[in-house]
């Protein structure tokens, strides 16, 4: 796929990846066998149909591809550009048994861009929606998704949102070289469009409680507030000037666009020497964000190596094609400030990888007397979130389990709370787009058997 | 949309608003903030709920007209919306009988407490209140806080009306006398709590300060807010924003708070050269 060159992309905010053309759409759509039994469908947790797409695509029907996406998947768009396809439906693709397999996710953005582009008569027929009142909690991907599924049931939906903008990572934490805002303001127009009420600035279980909810005439309530409570590694200095969680950078600079400032009102930090902490797609994101903003050097620093990030290997190698530097097995212990209180550098730690840990990867140990320094005016923490405790807090006899996820059923939802469901990030702890909109399509279900069963 | 009900004017650098937020209204309790976003191009900043109408459906806020966000507020009119009002956000001031309670205000404080001093009598304390500003002009809602505390004591800086001095200096006679409190609660710029702070520690009187970080979500999503209390670090949008005094890093957090100040000018000086008329181009 073609892309913006790297010595130019870092100098503007478009996105890096051009998509497909019709053309190579089609001759990429030729390459599908349109297997019988479909093995690239089980990876995808929002049952997409992918060889009936494609097969649309193949015959030029471009709109035609784009409504078969929608019929399982609300925001085909936004997945076709951040969904790890290559663990997902891509990984089982039987073209990948001996070479590459098909492009699914590239394919599904160009249908999605496609549609976005020349939008068609949208007069479908809406489901009348005279169902019983269902209450979703964070319009996030996991939310929007049990939004969208319950209104095709013919529930009435209303979504509570605590941010002034909908989209909850996808607006303020991935940044715009990678899902432009645009996109994400269509796709979750979509949904608003299929007659779900969508209320913001509602932060639940402050502005309004679970019990008033029920009160309210909401029959089920679907929690999907992620996993928003940036976590610190609690060493001296990290309070310092300048020193950031990753989720407040990126929300400035995404969803409050401080990249504009002082066009926009919100300011923030430009390093001259910038510092990521961490190996995942956050970190990534930060640090692209910095060269983007300006600064002149960017380091990730990371305690174990490469072959253990978590982030996708796309992600790893766009990074460094923009000139990111990477500092592997290396741990930050202390960082250093000016007479003002800002950070001027950090004391690190060698590591060295020893035995596996319970996650599989091998365990990073300090090497003992290796402590040295590194200068930065920039430091961005992204060693990852936490469950957001704020609504789990406010609703006695929710069960949580680890970390204070929302302990649910993985098939259904359910919590251990009659008529509350939940899934995402909020009942996984930090996961990926992909697999919050499965949850929200696996507690959709769950909430219309619950709703029924209730009804009979 | 929030409408604007009612506005006016309380001093030449400072506003109150009554502004329509019914769930907002029904559910705030004293020490509450709200989280505002003027226009499209705004940021996000926190104000403290003064009063609220629950019947009515507003809330009452009061703002000091110190940079861009404050002033673009203060030049609303009644009619006018803003844009996003979220809330009611941080926990509510704790009230129990304590016996008797002084409490402290300084500046634009002196709006912040006024809940609180309701809330804290409501409870059974004999409640005294003790606010500064640095000239008579400068005094705001004294009619509503004589007749929510016990006592009023007013000071100014340069003795144009009240006492001459500070807020920690009647505290401080108040102890000399014996009248020792057996709570104090104080809220207004970082040195004033830092300073009552300082003053009660020796006496071990239990010092609860609101602490006024700089914010962005108020949801405990970006730790922008985070503060060190008795060496741990908390947010202070949802674990406070009320700490005891006497464990609060002030040091730590008056740097934190001049972490954007060249931006602060910058952003500032461009909003005015536009509300000026003039034509503001990149
Ligand atoms: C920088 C970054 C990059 C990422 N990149 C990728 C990627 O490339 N691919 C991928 O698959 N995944 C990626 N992820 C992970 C992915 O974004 C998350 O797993 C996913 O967004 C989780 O969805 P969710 O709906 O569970 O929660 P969220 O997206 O976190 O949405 C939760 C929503 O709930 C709202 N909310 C919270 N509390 C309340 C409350 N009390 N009341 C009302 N609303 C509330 C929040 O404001 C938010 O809007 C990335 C994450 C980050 C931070
Ligand atoms: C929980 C909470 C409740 C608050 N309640 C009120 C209130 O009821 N009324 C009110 O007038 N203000 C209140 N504040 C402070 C208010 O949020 C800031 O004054 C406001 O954000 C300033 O924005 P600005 O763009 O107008 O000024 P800026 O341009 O951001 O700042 C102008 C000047 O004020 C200083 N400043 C900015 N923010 C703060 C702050 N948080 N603390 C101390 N100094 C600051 C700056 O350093 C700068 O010198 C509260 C703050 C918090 C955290
Ligand atoms: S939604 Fe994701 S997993 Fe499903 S087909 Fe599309 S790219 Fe693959
Ligand atoms: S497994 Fe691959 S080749 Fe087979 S239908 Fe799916 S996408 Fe096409
Ligand atoms: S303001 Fe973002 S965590 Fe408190």
């Amino acid at each position: 796929m073609a892309e913006q060159r790297p010595e130019e992309r870092i100098h503007n905010s478009n996105e890096v990846p051009y998509g497909f053309t019709p053309e190579q759409a089609q001759l990429e759509a030729e390459r599908c066998l349109q297997c019988k039994n479909a093995p690239c469908m089980k990876g995808c947790p929002v049952e997409v149909d992918i060889p009936a797409f494609i097969q649309l695509i193949k015959e030029g029907d471009f709109s035609g591809a784009a409504r078969k996406l929608k019929e399982t998947n609300s925001l085909p768009a936004v997945c076709g550009r951040v969904c790890p396809q290559e663990d997902q439906c891509e990984e089982v693709c039987v073209l990948g048994i001996k070479g590459d397999p098909v492009a699914i996710g590239t394919l599904e953005r160009f249908a999605a861009d496609w549609e976005m582009e020349h939008p068609a008569d949208s007069s479908s027929s809406l489901p009348a929606q005279e169902k019983a009142k269902v209450a979703v909690i964070g319009a996030g991907p996991a939310g929007l998704t049990a939004a969208a599924d319950l209104a095709r049931f013919g529930y009435r939906v209303t979504i509570f949102e605590a941010l002034h903008q909908p989209g909850g990572v996808l607006s303020y934490g991935i940044p715009e070289f990678r899902l432009p805002k645009k996109i994400v303001n269509l796709e979750v127009k979509n949904v608003t469009n299929m007659g779900v009420d969508l209320q913001l600035n509602q932060v639940a279980g402050s502005t309004i409680t679970i019990d008033e909810l029920f009160q309210d005439g909401f029959r089920a309530i679907f929690i999907g507030t992620g996993a928003g409570l940036p976590r610190f590694m609690g060493i001296p200095g990290e309070n310092l000037n300048g020193v950031y969680s990753a989720n407040e950078y990126l929300t400035r600079v995404n969803l409050m666009k401080a990249y504009l400032f002082p066009e926009y009102d919100t300011p923030v930090i430009m390093g001259k020497k910038v510092c990521v902490i961490g190996g995942g797609n956050v970190a990534m994101d930060s640090a692209r964000t910095a060269l983007r903003l300006g600064a002149e050097e960017v380091t990730i620093v990371y305690r174990r190596t490469r072959k253990e990030a978590p982030a996708r290997a796309e992600e790893i190698h766009h990074a460094g094609e923009e000139g990111v530097i990477f500092k592997f097995l290396t741990l930050p212990i202390r960082y250093l400030e000016d007479d003002a209180g800002w950070v001027i550098g950090m004391e690190a730690l060698e590591m060295e990888l020893g035995e596996p840990d319970e996650s599989g990867r091998r365990r990073p140990l300090p090497i003992e007397g290796s402590e040295f320094m590194i200068d930065c005016d920039l430091v961005v923490v992204a060693i990852g979130n936490s469950p957001n405790p704020l609504l789990p807090r406010a609703t006695p006899g929710l069960k949580l389990g680890w970390k204070g996820i929302i302990e649910t059923d993985h098939e259904t939802g359910r919590t251990s709370l009659p008529g509350i469901f939940a899934g995402g990030d909020i009942a996984t702890g930090a996961a990926t787009v992909i697999e919050a909109m499965g949850a929200g399509k696996r507690a959709a279900r769950g909430i219309d058997n619950y709703l029924m069963s209730k009804s009979e | 949309m929030y409408r604007i009900i009612e506005k006016k004017k309380l001093t030449p650098e400072s506003v109150f608003l009554r502004v329509e937020a019914p769930r907002i209204a029904r559910r705030r309790r004293a020490g509450q903030f709200v989280i505002l976003r003027i226009d499209e191009t705004g940021e996000r900043f926190p104000l403290t709920i003064v009063d609220s109408d629950p019947e009515e459906g507003t809330i009452t806020l009061v703002a000091q007209e110190v940079g861009t966000s404050t002033k673009k507020l203060g030049r609303l009119k009644e009619g006018d919306s803003i844009l996003d009002v979220t809330g009611p956000l941080g926990h509510p001031t704790e009230a129990e009988n304590w016996g008797r309670v002084a409490c402290l205000a300084g500046g634009i404080g002196v709006a912040e407490v006024l809940p609180v001093v309701k809330e804290i009598r409501a409870a059974g304390n004999f409640t005294q209140a003790i606010i500064g500003a640095r000239n008579q002009d400068l005094v705001i809602l004294e009619d509503e806080l004589r007749e929510a505390a016990n006592e009023l004591y007013i000071t100014t800086d340069d003795g144009s009306y009240g006492r001459h001095g500070l807020v920690t200096e009647v505290l401080h006679d108040l102890i000399n006398d014996g009248a020792i409190p057996d709570r104090v609660y104080a809220i207004g710029p970082l040195p004033m709590m830092r300073a009552v702070a300082d003053l009660t520690r020796p006496y071990d009187i239990p010092t609860i300060v609101s602490l006024n970080a700089l914010m962005v979500d108020g949801t405990g999503m970006c730790g922008s807010c985070r503060v060190t209390v008795g060496g741990e670090t908390k947010f202070t949008c949802v674990d406070g924003p009320d700490f005891d005094g006497h464990q609060v890093d002030f040091e730590e957090l008056g740097k934190r708070q001049k972490i954007y100040i060249p931006q602060e000018k910058c952003s500032l000086e461009r909003f005015e050269l536009s509300a000026s008329g003039a034509n503001v181009k990149e």
